[in-house]
């Protein structure tokens, strides 16, 4: 107890560690931008009031950091008024800072897109599992067959074809010729057939390969010869007992997977016009220069992230204790 | 090795080539504009067709070789040597400098998804290659150090180490003249893999408009540039979009090829 009380501790340590090099790392790129926020934002024609207005609202007067360093001063202790520590401040009140365009609280914005991405995340990992589970399990049961075969191409295609080529191939099938989707957009719910299937392809390409390799490995066990023995049906051995172990590797990662859709979710979102947060990020943020927004979105994807992987890990270690024990 | 790994060597070996001799092998310069000839299909003339400007398509996917050859092995090479060293120190020394380093430092850039911090640097540093390769190394090399420290860990224990050591050599040359040849079989595989990840990474940044500026010929820009035509003309964004997803496929076959040629356990199934 004493020990699984410390692993966690330790774990969760990790975790925060990891936050914060995260929030410090985006904090001191952003500082390091070439150019002052206010004349970017504000433009050449503002007059100094303006200027000045601005910069004490975003608190763009503060020092940076606790420290600073100019080659006439050296290194100078600024005290705890800097904006660093006013980021976190407001970071642990739930405030990610306003928005230097809008002037909106940088959290509503970003959480007014985060349903679309979550949304879209989700909807790819069905593909992927509704994908995999058939391919894989098939394929696995007749090794080598021409099904295997072609799970293996289709596997392939699936890890090596990038987001950005998938997405426009299926839109000029599906959206052009085809009429059944439209091209771009999140308005009509079958919008997300086709970003979700772009998002999903890779993960199915992998999810695909390891059910069956998984299959092939469990139907070598004794457990099955026993079952076949009882005179089970083929179909019965396979869905409840060998798909049953099968699927604990799966599990995991498709809990890390999470993560690593989140954060793709960026490409697709461009792709398909999809209004989530890597399109927040990449249109509103970066596109115009509006750091404090490329700062939340930066950060609430990767403590998502972050989360995913550990919630994940958290799990894993229950489901097997000879995880837990190494 | 594998059939898939000699049809990566294959196809990477062409990818080379063009790179290398793309002034000899393009048809038309990259960059030069016919307006009179905007997406025009593929033909005698231009064999890839043209783009929105009239550009050559051929031409540009061929120079676009070179862009991600220079990317990925700049990428690949300097992260490789970082890695090497960090992860070397992790593994030798070992004690307080490993625990920071193998504990907190690369978990920390593991932690982060790969493409959100390298997104990250370029929108903050700005585009162009130099950016964008030193954004790609800060988030390659830890690959390198976990290898790499691994290893050490390993082969610092053999017994014809603790013998050098006994004959007296010192930590360098133990490292460099006895571990390094020994730990470089998985470092060739992560290169490999590397390289592919480098490649795909260019080309997702330049589509997103955060890697390679436009004219020049990146595969990333051409898809991006292509998008809004290409139900029309899906020529201009085939092409780049297939040299994209063959360089990719090619250097994945090479590292899994080699991956399972080195380890006597996966080649017995």
């Amino acid at each position: 107890m004493k020990y699984k009380l410390l692993s966690f501790a330790r774990q969760l340590a990790l975790m925060l560690l990891v936050i914060w090099t995260v929030v410090s790392l985006v904090t001191f790129l952003i500082e390091i931008v070439p150019g002052d926020p206010a004349t970017v934002i504000l433009g050449e024609t503002a007059t100094q009031e303006q200027l000045d207005n601005f910069r004490h609202k975003h608190g763009l007067d503060k020092p940076a950091f606790f420290i600073s360093y100019s080659s006439d001063e050296g290194l100078k202790w600024n005290g705890g008024d800097n904006r660093y520590a006013d980021y976190w401040i407001g970071l642990l009140h739930g405030d990610l800072g306003t928005s230097m365009r809008t002037d909106r609280p940088v959290r509503d914005m970003i959480f007014e897109r985060y349903p679309y991405t979550i949304e879209l995340a989700f909807a790819a990992m069905l593909v992927a599992i509704g994908i995999a589970i058939p391919l894989g399990v098939v394929a696995g049961s007749r090794k080598n067959s021409w099904i295997d075969n072609f799970a293996s191409v289709v596997a392939l295609l699936g890890i090596s074809l990038p987001t950005f080529v998938i997405g426009p191939f299926l839109v000029y099938i599906f959206a052009v010729k085809l009429g059944w989707f439209s091209p771009t957009g999140s308005l009509y719910p079958e919008d997300i057939v086709l970003p979700a299937v772009t998002l999903g392809a890779a993960l199915s390409a992998i999810l695909t390969r390891m059910i069956r390799s998984s299959v092939i490995e469990e139907l070598g066990e004794d457990y099955v010869r026993t079952a076949r023995a009882k005179g089970m049906s083929e179909r019965v051995v396979l869905f409840k007992h060998v798909l049953k172990n099968g699927l604990i590797p799966v599990v995991t990662i498709l809990g890390l997977q999470l993560g690593v859709l989140l954060a793709g979710a960026i490409i697709t979102e461009k792709i398909f016009n999809w209004q989530g947060l890597g399109l927040l990020l990449l249109d509103d943020g970066i596109e115009k220069r509006d750091y404090r927004l490329v700062q939340g979105c930066v950060l609430v994807i990767s403590v998502t992230y972050i989360l995913a992987n550990s919630v994940t890990d958290f799990v894993y270690r229950k489901l097997d204790p000879r995880i837990r024990l190494s | 090795m594998s059939r898939l790994g000699y049809l990566g060597i294959a196809i990477a070996v062409i990818f080379i080539l063009a790179a290398l001799l793309a002034p000899i092998i393009a048809s038309h310069d990259p960059t030069a504009q016919d307006l009179l000839l905007r997406y025009a299909s593929p033909s005698a003339q231009h064999w890839f067709g043209t783009d929105a400007l009239g550009r050559d398509v051929f031409s540009r996917v061929i120079y676009g070789a070179r862009i991600s050859l220079e990317v990925g092995v700049s990428v690949v090479v300097v992260s490789a040597v970082i890695g090497i060293i960090v992860g070397s120190l992790a593994g030798f020394y070992g004690g307080f400098v490993d625990k920071f380093l193998s504990g907190y430092v690369f978990n920390v850039i593991l932690a982060f998804p790969g493409l959100l911090l390298a997104i990250a640097l370029v929108a903050f540093l700005g585009a162009g290659e130099g950016k964008l390769i030193l954004a790609l190394c800060v988030i390659g090399w830890v690959g390198y150090a976990r290898v790499m420290r691994g290893q050490v860990l390993k082969i610092r224990e053999y017994d014809y180490v603790q013998a050098a050591r006994a004959i007296g050599a010192g930590n360098l040359r133990i490292l460099v003249t006895h571990i390094l040849p020994n730990a470089i079989q998985p470092l060739i595989v992560q290169a490999s893999l590397g390289m592919a990840g480098a490649v795909l990474s260019e080309a997702s940044l330049s589509f997103l408009g955060l890697g390679i500026p436009p004219p020049a010929p990146s595969w990333g820009t051409m898809i991006e540039e292509a998008r809004q035509f290409y139900t029309v003309t899906p020529h201009v964004l085939f092409f780049p979009g297939a040299a994209v997803a063959l360089t990719v496929l090619a250097f994945n076959f090479i590292g899994d090829g080699l991956r399972e040629y080195l380890d006597p356990k996966q080649r017995a199934r």
